[in-house]
């Protein structure tokens, strides 16, 4: 077909251009007027993003505020039972930065991993669930960060409905009262690697391992940039402006070439049920769909993402494969643990790697870091544990950089 | 319309049937869920959802043909994707780059609340394994925790589960985020008035019925631990 028929050029042309949108043409409203509106009428209480905060660009060009400080981690199921390193590198960068940050125990995860595997439960539970965290979160004062994609989308959605339906705020409310709680609602939903990207700049002054020779994929969180699409972080200098630029945006701050692959907007297989009870699905889709897109187009030595269920799948889900000789091993981290491993995190005492199971050794050395003498010295830290000499790791263990400038 | 003209994949009596006004009442329920009016707008038959969605990859399972049953209220094929398709959701809402501004995804969770309602033998049978999870979510508030990751239920993921399961109380305690250090139960420590609080939220919100459909005993054992913790408090 000719370019007459079809202008070839000119939607080339206009694809090579960064996309900067009107907020003013937004095809859906700002909900967070509306949550302005129902606080004005005494229905809710409005968390505001207290200062200092950054602020960004969203999809549709609004501006959204992330808080820098005062920060109130939920945490996620997924990171904490199977990747601990995760939350550990959130919470290691806010020390290193002197962030005040609360860890609370008065937190239960979304349950949305749930709802999305099996559907046993309801709308009104489900937003019950974000309002009792909420309103934790607001009684200590600290504004919540959201560490898990699923969580941020979840809530996102659960936040929308609750705007829009007086009746789903009647029966949230009723239950509330119950339980001696406010009905209070964050003016943003922050996701914990909106935190870090709008960090990145300060990552990268405290940089000590120098990450140029490093090729990465991003996987981008479905739950994340899918779920209320209006609320993740779009940059016109990072792919245009039409992809979302959290976890490219680090990564290009420290100096890590980002390459493309075809596959970039599948999801990881996770499937939330499929992980549990149909894994057939979630290793197939995994390696499929992306590590082998990724190994074929780009041959990176490591994947990024940013999200609990997408680590877990695209790390797990390697090993069988190697029985079917699939072109698998790419080591698969979380920003957080690249951001932290660029200041100099410890490898096992905070970046825990050892709990992920593709092969990681590859990259440290490329990194030029002798992991053998750091995993000596966790070794160490474990069978002085086992003796009994102390009880755990600390802060105090963790805390110091590996190397400094 | 009987399944196999429609597609020839799936077989027929792989379910029972019902009569018309059952498939009906189904379909009110989806459909009068306060969600549903955000999620359908209609359908081009564009198949971008399709282009877009894992479970259309490696299933006989199309997110179009969900959005363009429900949008033409034909509820037997409603009752079809009902009883066929459902469980294939990946959940990971990519369809919603429809461009009339359907969500694909969420018909199919709206679809889900109904089949775990009804206890539909089809949903029993896709949440068969589940119930430890379950049992999880419901007392712990987490999905996941380090006690559940052994070896005979995640054997696809090497040697390390073997590995990870044989150091996991060692391993737990070399985490230095205090709420994580030495838990093995539950993803992180919570506080026992904080699970009260969610107890209270299933029992207020009618999601322990929901439970009772899926599995009775599992429900059982759960209020009696439940009811227990919160006569103890009160
Ligand atoms: S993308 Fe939307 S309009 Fe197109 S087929 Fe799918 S549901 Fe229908
Ligand atoms: S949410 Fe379900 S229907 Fe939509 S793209 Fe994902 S797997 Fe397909």
């Amino acid at each position: 077909m000719s370019e007459q028929v079809i202008p070839l050029t000119e939607l080339r042309e206009r694809k090579a251009q960064p996309v900067r949108p009107n907020p003013e043409e937004a095809p859906r409203p700002d909900l967070r007027e509306e949550l302005f509106e129902l606080e004005a009428r005494g229905e809710l209480i409005v968390h505001r993003v207290p200062e200092p905060f950054a602020e960004v660009t969203t999809k549709y060009g609004r501006t959204k505020k992330v808080p820098i400080d005062r920060l109130w981690h939920h945490k996620s199921c997924g990171q904490c039972g199977h990747i601990p390193g995760y939350t550990t590198s959130i919470l290691w960068l806010n020390r290193q930065f002197g962030i005040d940050y609360v860890d609370p125990t008065d937190q239960t995860s979304c349950t949305g991993w749930n709802y999305y595997a099996s559907a046993t439960s309801n709308a009104v539970a489900q937003i019950l669930v974000m309002c009792r965290n909420f309103a934790a979160a607001y009684e200590t004062g600290y504004y919540p960060l959201i560490h898990c994609g699923t969580s941020y989308g979840h809530y996102k959605e659960l936040r929308e409905q609750l705007v829009h339906h007086k009746e789903l705020r009647d029966q949230v409310r009723r239950v509330l009262d119950k339980l001696g709680k406010p009905l209070v609602v964050p003016e943003e939903i922050v996701h914990y690697s909106e935190w870090v990207h709008v960090m990145r700049h300060r990552i990268a002054e405290r940089q000590v391992i120098d990450m140029h020779d490093i090729t990465a994929c991003v996987h981008p969180a479905c739950h994340y940039y899918k779920i209320v699409a209006e609320d993740a972080i779009y940059d016109p200098d990072i792919y245009g402006g039409q992809r979302t630029a959290t976890v490219t945006a680090l990564l290009q701050a420290l100096g890590i070439t980002v390459a493309d692959y075809s596959t970039w907007f599948d999801c990881c297989g996770f499937g939330f049920r499929h992980i549990l009870v149909q894994r057939d699905f979630t290793r197939s889709f995994a390696v499929l769909r992306k590590i082998e897109v990724m190994k074929d187009e780009a041959n990176p030595d490591m994947t990024v993402t940013h999200d609990t269920g997408c680590v877990t799948t695209l790390d797990k889900s390697q090993f069988a494969a190697k029985a079917h000789q699939r072109r698998v091993g790419v080591p698969v981290l979380a920003d957080s643990q690249v951001a932290a491993l660029a200041m100099g995190a410890h490898p096992f005492r905070v970046l825990q790697l050892h709990w992920h199971s593709t092969d990681w050794r590859p990259l440290l050395e490329k990194l030029g870091i002798d992991w053998q003498r750091y995993w000596a010295e966790f070794e160490e830290d474990l069978a002085a544990i086992e003796r009994g000499e102390k009880p755990g790791l600390t802060w105090e263990d963790a805390e110091q950089p590996i190397l400094t400038r | 319309m009987s399944v196999a003209t429609w597609s020839p994949t799936k077989a027929s009596g792989r379910y029972r049937d019902v009569p018309e006004d059952t498939k009906r009442q189904l379909f009110e329920e989806v459909k009068s869920d306060p969600r549903y009016p955000d999620f359908l707008y209609g359908c081009y038959e564009c198949g971008i959802c399709v282009s877009a969605c894992p479970s259309a990859r490696f299933y006989d399972f199309s997110p179009r043909v969900i959005a363009q049953a429900l949008a033409r209220e034909d509820v037997d094929r409603f009752y079809e994707i009902l009883m066929e398709d459902i469980w294939n959701c990946a959940q990971c809402f990519s369809c919603v780059r429809c461009p009339r501004g359907n969500n694909p995804g969420g018909l199919v969770t709206l679809m889900r609340e109904v089949a775990v309602r009804h206890g539909l033998e089809q949903a029993q049978q896709a949440l068969q394994g589940y119930s430890r999870v379950i049992y999880k979510i419901m007392l712990k508030g987490n999905q996941v925790s380090p006690d559940m990751l052994q070896p005979d239920f995640f054997p696809d993921w090497g040697p390390w589960v073997r590995e990870f399961s044989r150091n996991m109380s060692t391993w737990r305690k070399a985490i230095p985020v205090d709420t994580l250090r030495n838990v093995t139960d539950a993803a992180w420590r919570t506080d026992d008035k904080t699970l009260r609080e969610l107890y209270t939220i299933w029992f207020e919100t009618g999601n322990m019925e929901v439970i009772r459909e899926v599995d009775e005993g599992l429900y059982e054992l759960l209020v009696e631990i439940m009811e227990e913790e919160l006569e103890a408090a009160s």
